[in-house]
């Protein structure tokens, strides 16, 4: 038996799904076909750890994460009901040991999914083709394996996994494979202090020994940066990388599988909350007004609710996703947004308003187009929501290692989050030149937005960018205020106080 | 059915285990690991099985929903992995196989060779089971026709008034057997201690580690084992498992009082034709007196000896007495191949000590 093999689609499903599909169709979801597939737990846990795709090169952390998700099957802690592919046809896979009502629960949700991977912008620049891509890596690294062995391949595969979120994911129309360097366009040599006067004022107004002096400083300062790498500085470090680094083909192949699928996965990390909050929100409507028999409602009920279920001291997307939708909905249906409604000081006036707009649907699909999940917070999660819907802020108490509320500032919690929320939680690292010194090594800068970034780890990752570059490379890194430079050049890594001895980098981020 | 992913997973393994082996020192003088014993599993805290990111500092905080007010606890969370801040500490299951697989590797221990008539193994067949593939002689045509009717009534093709049933292939059954072994080589370690005043909690918990090891590494190597404990001052009794570790006596010490207790103990039931017998004692080497120690020698090698695949002395370090009686043994038996030694002041100790007793293969 093959572990891919299909079971028969029971009838009454196949009977449901047409049913959901056409009245999610009616509400005005759009989405590329779904086939779904029934699977038991056990391809369930392997589809899952292999990020939802049925083969993915061969690498132990797949492994580990299958280990996790069965332990967590076993121990009861926890199933997954349902895999969605962002792909065109999506693949979704249902557990074939659920009830009828789960079922539906969960095709309905995977429609909601489908829809927001079609639509959603940050979307648009991910491959539709990713279940044949993915079969195409997979079969890659193997050929590279069969070449090199395993362990030589399954290092690199090490080294490049721990640097693959150096991406510039927000950049929405950078090309994502393999491409020329990409040169600023030589500007139009214009004097740019130029003041406007009458010709016969010109030369009095402007100098021309003034004039050409400014021009010979842009021109020299343009020649400068003709032997200046980056352009400037450059988020996507992976890229960089493999333009710029000695590697051998199958190394440049392997890392470029790498970034790809990163860059695949990205999006789906930048619109978690969105993402879910949306599914969530179509099961539940769909469900709810058509689907659930009058039998099944408790069912129903106690599974939406542990969806939703958001306990103490943790963060459920699928929670605060949904009723930020419902929230938006009613808003834009009440007209309860805009300047007049934000300045009424009249409580009970605020809380009665009601227009009759009724552009809550419309709103929400806008929302669910262009939004990602650091705006929409950012944009939507009003103190009116945060509020109602008793958000706090926890940290650890240093001393008990107890969870505690810190604060139920709005301000502060939106903060929060959006600080958990942008880059995926990650630090934003640039390339900012890969001639430091004119020694061709290669310096990257954190960007410190408020929090600085763990040493142990910045080092270990640091080895990891040198075993790629094969040159020094360098770290710039503020930690408590102080502006550091990590240095690993093959033997002990360095870490010395940037001052003004050291060579300046090409750019400056800091 | 083989999975897909079973290559990674065992690959994922595989590096768990070689972590486990490089601290293998570590975890062999970790009490905790034996108090997380399962039946068949332990659970093992392993660093580093990680790749490494750029990333921020510990990051505990976040945003929750509830009811409460500022400064009130919302539970604990998940819990941090401790000692070395930033380093992610991850539970491992392991059988105990494992664990001595890796133990056995990492000593270079060999593998027991069980007394010699003991291996023979009779294996009886019995058709208990039913499995899903099986030659068509076996099929099972009841359990097929429920499998089929059972899959008709879920996905709803059953029809009560025209009660047709297909079986599908995946419907059929077979009948299984299942191999029955009959005892094999039989083991029995009898562990002796010495719980005279001398012999203190930190010396208890070097015997309790040291005789984990033992256990779990003889385990390893025989189909069924057994344990018996003996505890000893001035007299001897045989104990259960709890008190051997928790009993704690005054008084002086009389070794041979304990070797006597064991003698009955095998005479009465463990057959040296059909048992292999090892035995382990634990004491802090301080005994009453010369003539007693002389009494000793002379029960294990016209005793004991001849019955066991070894006996193990291992002599912890007191703060009292003059630990003199490996000193005996080594005058009078250092050539005897059974008669194994070793001193185990610390938990560090435990290792090569393991080593000096299995590492000849008894």
């Amino acid at each position: 038996m093959s572990s891919h093999e299909i079971g028969p689609f029971p009838a009454e499903l196949l009977a449901a799904k047409k049913q959901i599909r056409e009245r999610a169709r009616s509400y005005g979801l759009d989405f590329f076909p779904v086939i779904f597939e029934m699977c038991d737990y056990e391809q369930m846990n392997q589809v899952a750890a292999y990020g939802g795709f049925p083969q993915r090169y061969p690498h132990w952390r797949f492994g580990a994460e299958y280990e996790r998700l069965r332990k967590q099957h076993f121990y009861g802690l926890g199933r997954i009901y349902e895999m969605v592919i962002n792909n065109d046809p999506c693949y979704a896979y249902l557990q074939e040991s659920n009830q009828l009502v789960d079922q539906k629960l969960v095709i309905a949700h995977v429609y909601g999914h489908a829809d927001f991977f079609k639509n959603n912008l940050w979307f648009k620049q991910t491959n539709r083709k990713m279940m044949d891509e993915m079969a195409n890596h997979s079969t890659r690294v193997r050929r590279h394996v069969e070449k090199k062995g395993f362990d030589t391949v399954e290092k690199f595969l090490d080294i490049c996994l721990s640097v693959e979120d150096l991406i510039d994911p927000h950049s929405m129309f950078l090309q994502r494979g393999p491409m020329e360097p990409a040169r600023l366009e030589p500007q139009r040599e214009q004097a740019l202090n130029k003041f406007k006067a009458k010709d016969y004022l010109d030369r009095y107004i402007n100098p021309p020994e003034l004039m050409e002096a400014q021009a010979k400083k842009e021109r020299d300062q343009r020649a400068k940066m003709r032997h200046v790498s980056p352009v400037q500085p450059t988020r996507d470090v992976l890229l960089y990388i493999l333009q710029h680094a000695q590697l051998d083909d199958w190394q440049v192949d392997c890392l470029s599988i790498i970034r790809e699928e990163a860059y695949y996965f990205a999006p789906q990390g930048m619109t978690k909350i969105m993402n879910e909050g949306w599914a969530s929100y179509w099961h539940s409507t769909l469900m709810t007004r058509h689907f659930v028999e009058a039998c099944d409602i408790i069912d129903y009920a106690d599974h939406h609710s542990g969806t939703v279920h958001m306990p103490p001291g943790s963060f459920n997307p699928y929670k605060i996703g949904l009723e930020l939708f419902r929230d938006i909905e009613d808003r834009w249906n009440k007209g309860k947004f805009g300047k007049e409604f934000e300045e009424s000081e009249n409580l009970g006036e605020k809380n009665r308003w009601d227009k009759g707009l009724g552009q809550g649907r419309q709103k929400i699909f806008e929302v669910r187009r262009v939004y990602n999940d650091v705006n929409f917070i950012d944009e939507f999660m009003t103190a009116d929501f945060i509020e109602k819907h008793k958000l706090y802020q926890y940290g650890r108490d240093a001393h008990t290692g107890q969870l505690r509320i810190i604060s139920r500032d709005p301000q502060r919690i939106r903060q929060t989050l959006l600080y958990q929320l942008t880059n995926m939680g990650r630090p934003f690292i640039y390339v900012v030149d890969g001639n430091y010194a004119n020694r061709g090594e290669l310096y990257l800068a954190h960007q410190h937005n408020g929090q600085d970034i763990e040493i142990r780890y910045a080092v270990e990752t640091l080895k990891n960018v040198y075993k790629l570059w094969q040159r020094p490379v360098h770290l710039q890194a503020r930690i408590d205020d102080d502006m550091i430079l990590f240095t690993f050049a093959g033997d002990q890594p360095k870490q010395q106080p940037i001052h003004d001895d050291l060579p300046k980098p090409a750019h400056l981020v800091s | 059915m083989i999975l897909k992913i079973e290559k990674d997973h065992q690959r994922f393994r595989q590096i768990v285990k070689g972590r486990i082996r490089e601290d293998l020192r570590k975890f062999l003088t970790k009490g905790e690991l034996i108090g997380k014993e399962g039946k068949h599993l332990i659970s093992i805290p392993v660093r580093g099985v990680e790749l490494p990111h750029f990333r921020y500092g510990d990051n505990s905080g976040g945003v929750g929903a509830g009811d409460g007010s500022e400064g009130d606890s919302v539970g604990k969370g998940r819990t941090q992995g401790g000692e070395e801040s930033g380093q992610h500490i991850m539970e491992v299951d392991l059988t105990l196989d494992d664990l001595a697989e890796i133990l056995a590797e990492e000593l270079k221990l060999p593998r027991i060779e069980p007394k010699g008539k003991h291996r023979i193994t009779t294996v009886r067949d019995k058709y208990s089971g039913i499995r899903r593939v099986g030659p068509e002689s076996l099929r099972h045509f009841k359990r097929s026709f429920k499998e089929a009717l059972k899959r008709q009534i879920m996905v709803g093709s059953y029809d009560p008034a025209n009660p047709i049933i297909i079986p599908q292939k995946k419907d059929i059954r077979y009948r299984s057997w299942k191999e029955i072994k009959s005892p094999q080589s039989n083991a029995v370690i009898v562990f002796m201690m010495d719980v005279s005043g001398s012999m203190g909690e930190e010396q208890k918990e070097l015997v309790r580690l040291e005789s984990f090891w033992i256990d779990t590494w003889l385990r390893k190597n025989y189909e069924g084992i057994e344990s018996r404990y003996i505890v000893h001052d001035v007299a001897a009794k045989e104990v259960d498992k709890q008190t051997f570790y928790h009993l704690r006596e005054d008084g002086g010490t009389k070794i041979s009082s304990a070797f006597r207790a064991c003698k009955s103990l095998l005479d009465s039931h463990y057959q040296p034709e059909e048992w292999n017998i090892y035995l382990f004692h634990f004491s802090d080497g301080d005994n009453s007196s010369e003539a007693d120690s002389r009494d000793c020698v002379r029960i294990l090698r016209e005793q004991l000896l001849p019955m066991c695949n070894m006996f193990g002395y291992c002599q912890v370090a007191s703060a009292y007495g003059s630990g003199n009686f490996i000193n005996v043994l080594h005058e009078h038996l250092r050539n005897h191949e059974k008669v194994l030694t070793s001193r185990v002041n610390s938990k560090d100790d435990i290792y090569d000590s393991i080593k000096t007793f299995f590492g000849k293969g008894h």
